[in-house]
């Protein structure tokens, strides 16, 4: 019973620390999907490159991931500024028989980054053995007597907690600032956001940066905790879009839940069902959701407001 | 204030107007009056830089504006109200405000003039935290209008302001505007509740089919035998 019980609650720890990790990757696209209308399907390969770069940093210079945070963001700020304003404007400008050019295109973008990353830096599997990796906290070690023992990776706890942190800072600048209301009112109403003085082509080229910084963000976090190789951005890119639908397209805090129940999902699909059936899980509650709450958990906050 | 030389305006091979040209002169109330589709609402998205002109200037203050980036226009004191309101729904009332005031000397000014706005509109102060998208209609118009009022414009378009309120409300509506002008701003009303803003404006253009075909004050085209016949239905 108590074994059951601590399998349980290990699982459910695991899971949510993932989704911590999972929403910040799913905010970013969701910023991008807001304002821009489109899903950027280079997420994960966006992840990938920040990856890179702490890991090259790590195996270089010796510079701690966590430290990489005020490195790899701000060079992907700008390099997904680079990829809004060289690439998806031109396209945004071309009227043409397929309405979806850019999503198109932000896959092409993937498919030269992921491909890039092979001819520079191999397929090899790669990570940053840093020397905390296997420090643990046990609940034992606070509570003597505990039925249950659960125990917390320390680098899965700082990863978590950092993401937490940096979802309340992006909180703050988005409904605080007035760059952050403009990038907001952009989403909700394009050219009403122009009447008011609102650089609308310049919030784009913002918020491709904010979505790519913070899935840079999310990369230097996973780094200490988990292995690198070119292909782990298609994989990304998709569970971003998993978490984007399950949020219900373009609400933040839609994807920070999403975030948390596609971790917690997957977390007890390999607990319950087996470790290599984690992903099929994440393809479950993606077609759970389309079927039985199109809306996603936005749909779900949203009836709640009403009601009340 | 603003001057408009024979503009004409497409979307895409449809061209909609046709060499328009009005003008309003500093502190004026000014209307145009025309039927749905007439192009009422286009030569305002043309003005406020939604749209551009295919021929033809448009100028404020003797500076062009037609050639100009139109994120700048609030800042050279151009407000523009827009049609169906079209707040941030999701936005609070305050921060829909707060979208108003985005540059320059509104800024700075941002709390007084929110004040003076909420003393405008007492209801708006009530809901300063509730989500623009809940307040009903008459609400959200008159969020759209302090919205306006936030960027301390010179001159400042309502595009049917009193399109779906009760006409209590469009009374209300059409007395702010009386107050807006009186406090020194320049007013281009679009209307196509006739009788009310040709009592209500120093002097109107009628547009028909993407053509000025009349102009005159306010007055005289109330007892015009045409824009009887056409608009008042009498």
């Amino acid at each position: 019973m108590w074994v059951q019980a601590e399998v349980f609650l290990q699982t459910l720890v695991a899971g949510i620390l993932l989704g911590g990790l999972y929403a910040l990757i799913g905010i970013g696209m969701t910023l991008i999907l807001g304002v821009m209308k489109i899903i950027n399907l280079t997420h994960g390969q966006l992840m990938m490159v920040a990856m890179y770069i702490a890991f090259w940093l790590f195996t270089l210079f010796g510079i701690d991931p966590y430290v990489s945070l005020l490195i790899a963001p701000p060079l992907m700020f700008a390099f997904g500024m680079l990829i809004q304003k060289a690439l998806v404007n031109p396209v945004l400008r071309v009227e043409s028989i397929l309405p979806h050019n850019q999503v198109i295109l932000t896959v092409g973008i993937g498919l030269v980054l992921q491909n890039v990353a092979t001819i520079l830096f191999t397929s090899d599997y790669r990570s940053t053995p840093v020397d905390y990796a296997s420090t643990a906290f046990y609940l034992s070690d606070l509570w003597a007597g505990t039925p249950v023992e659960i125990s917390l990776s320390l680098p899965w706890a700082v990863s978590f907690l950092l993401s937490v942190v940096i979802t309340v800072l992006l909180w703050f600048f988005l409904a605080h600032t007035d760059t952050g209301k403009s990038i907001r009112a952009t989403a909700q109403d394009k050219d009403a956001a122009l009447i008011m003085g609102v650089n609308v082509g310049l919030m784009r080229v913002i918020t491709f940066g904010l979505g790519s910084a913070l899935v840079a963000c999310a990369g230097c976090l996973f780094i200490p905790i988990y292995y690198l190789f070119p292909a782990l951005g298609s994989q990304f890119t998709l569970i971003a879009f998993v978490i984007t639908i399950l949020g219900g397209l373009g609400s933040t805090l839609g994807a920070i839940l999403g975030g948390l129940i596609l971790g917690v999902f997957e977390s007890m699909t390999a607990t319950y069902v087996g470790m290599g059936w984690a992903p099929v899980g994440r393809f479950v509650i993606f077609v759970a959701a389309l079927v039985f709450l199109p809306g996603g958990v936005a749909s779900l906050l949203k009836t709640r407001k009403l009601s009340k | 204030m603003l001057e408009v030389r024979n503009i004409d305006v497409a979307y895409g091979d449809v061209q909609v107007i046709w060499d328009v040209s009005f003008r309003v002169g500093q502190g004026e109330i000014v209307a145009m009056i025309g039927a749905n589709g007439a192009g009422k609402s286009t030569i305002m998205r043309t003005v406020s830089g939604v749209l551009r002109p295919g021929k033809g200037q448009i100028l404020l203050a003797g500076e062009p504006i037609h050639t100009v980036e139109p994120y700048t226009l609030i800042e050279k004191g151009l407000a523009h109200v827009p049609e169906a309101r079209r707040l941030f729904p999701e936005m609070s009332v305050e921060e829909n405000l707060d979208m108003g005031s985005l540059r320059g000397r509104a800024r700075k000014e941002r709390a007084r003039t929110k004040e003076r706005v909420f003393s405008i509109f007492p209801r708006l102060s009530e809901r300063r935290r509730q989500a623009s998208g809940t307040l009903s209609g008459g609400e959200q118009q008159m969020l759209a209008i302090g919205r306006g009022l936030m960027a301390l414009p010179r001159l400042i378009m309502f595009d049917e302001p009193s399109l779906g309120l009760a006409p209590i409300l469009v009374q209300d509506i059409f007395n702010v505007i009386r107050t807006v002008r009186d406090e020194g701003m320049t007013v281009l009303i679009v209307e196509q509740n006739v009788r009310q803003t040709l009592a209500l404006c120093d002097r109107a253009y009628v547009l028909e089919n993407g053509r000025i075909t009349q102009e005159g004050a306010g007055a005289d085209l109330l007892r015009d035998p045409h824009v009887k016949a056409a608009y008042l239905g009498v």
